[in-house]
């Protein structure tokens, strides 16, 4: 559809010292995404516009942005979808900005590993392989969980991390009760004692912001409550 | 104003909990220093419960209440939330206790009047 109506934008661009919002008119489209005007700025104004995409299809993870204030997957969200008035995306919160809509997404995944985040095979690869009940309620819990792709939508939403760089957030925490609820993983403790440590599960407060934004509708908030309790009880136990 | 990523239903739930738990432990030492007059004395006390008569005080003892039950049912709320089955109703939970608290409160001044 060639259209002469046009959409108000407004992107942030500058670095980690600092940068300012620049205001766009962008051809406006049907059915068009947030990441279809990012592009179309890119091409045709803003030549050294940084930003970040792969599949464009909501699988890989890489194209969150704030828009208008919310932490959102930009391939998948449609300017229709966005809110009034004029858009303004940003890159997300609670991450260093790199160069415009581009986080360091570094310590995203160094809390992944720190939250062990790392799966800990109990067999050998000459070990058979063991047979995998899908019906019990361990494995509902870990597939419930394991559908993240690590967007870091959840991390950008949520005040607890804002508040404390040292908690793990809510995507490693996910992560990390998808693996305690795998019977082929062999690091529980390990796991459970990391939950329960400084950066672990009990800096949650249950607002539930990571669970209302996730594009995946995945719940982190489930899966730490989860290991709130199984924290606890390995504590009561002895375990850890 | 209220960010944008915080306007969900319950990240009011948790502002409440929070605004109800600052302002109870404020309250607290004015509900020290009352329990402090009984101690000194029956007139000291009566002078106390019969200011508290005034339509004002009625209230701002509405709104005390008010707190106190939300605060409870929240944490209560809370406490269910981390320590039992998960639910899928939060929202449910978190509008029942605030409805609750409003009861409660709703109670207490037509039973005070
Ligand atoms: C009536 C029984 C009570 C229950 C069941 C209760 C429960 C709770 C719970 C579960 C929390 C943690 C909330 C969270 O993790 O975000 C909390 C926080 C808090 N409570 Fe209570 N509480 C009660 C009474 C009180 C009283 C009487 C006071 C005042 C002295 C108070 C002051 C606070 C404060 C200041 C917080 C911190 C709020 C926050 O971190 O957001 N609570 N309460
Ligand atoms: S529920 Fe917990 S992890 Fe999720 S946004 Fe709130 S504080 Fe963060
Ligand atoms: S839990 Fe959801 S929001 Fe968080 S990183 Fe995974 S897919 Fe993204
Ligand atoms: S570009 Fe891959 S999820 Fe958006």
């Amino acid at each position: 559809m060639a259209s002469t109506e046009t959409i108000d934008v407004e992107i942030w661009q500058g670095d980690a010292n600092g940068g300012a919002y620049r205001a766009y008119a962008v051809p406006a489209q049907r059915s068009q995404t947030i990441l279809d005007v990012v592009t179309w700025v890119q091409q045709n104004a803003e030549p050294d516009l940084t930003y970040r995409f792969a599949c464009r299809v909501g699988m890989c993870g890489s194209c969150a942005m704030t828009v208008n204030g919310k932490p959102r997957w930009t391939c998948r969200t449609h300017v229709s979808k966005a809110g009034d008035g004029p858009l303004r995306i940003a890159p997300l919160r609670n991450l260093p900005v790199i160069k415009d809509l581009v986080c360091d997404m570094t310590e995203f995944f160094d809390k992944w590993v720190g939250a062990g985040g790392v799966f800990k095979p109990s067999t050998t690869r000459d070990d058979p392989i063991p047979a995998i009940d899908p019906s019990t309620v361990e494995r509902a819990a870990a597939s419930e969980a394991i559908e993240c792709i690590n967007c870091a939508i959840c991390y950008s939403a949520c005040d607890a991390v804002a508040q404390n760089d040292g908690y793990f957030g809510p995507a490693a925490l996910n992560r990390s009760w998808s693996l305690i609820n795998d019977i082929r993983d062999a690091g529980r403790t390990e796991r459970l004692s990391a939950a329960a440590g400084t950066g672990g599960c009990f800096n949650c407060h249950s607002q539930q912001g990571c669970a209302s934004h996730c594009p995946n509708l995945l719940n982190p908030t489930l899966s730490i409550a989860g290991l709130k309790r199984a924290a606890v009880k390995a504590k009561v136990r002895g375990e850890i | 104003m209220i960010a944008e990523h915080r306007q969900q239903p319950l990240w009011f739930a948790f502002a409440l909990h929070r605004i109800s738990g600052l302002l109870l432990a404020l309250f607290l030492p004015a509900h020290f220093y009352v329990l402090g007059l009984a101690l000194k004395g029956e007139a000291a006390l009566d002078g106390f419960v019969a200011w508290t008569d005034n339509p004002m005080v009625k209230l701002a003892e509405t709104v005390l209440v008010f707190l106190l039950a939300v605060h409870m049912f929240g944490g209560l709320r809370v406490m269910a939330l981390e320590m039992l089955p998960w639910s899928s109703r939060q929202k449910t939970f978190a509008a029942l206790a605030a409805a609750g608290a409003f009861g409660v409160a709703v109670c207490f001044l037509l039973g005070a009047l």
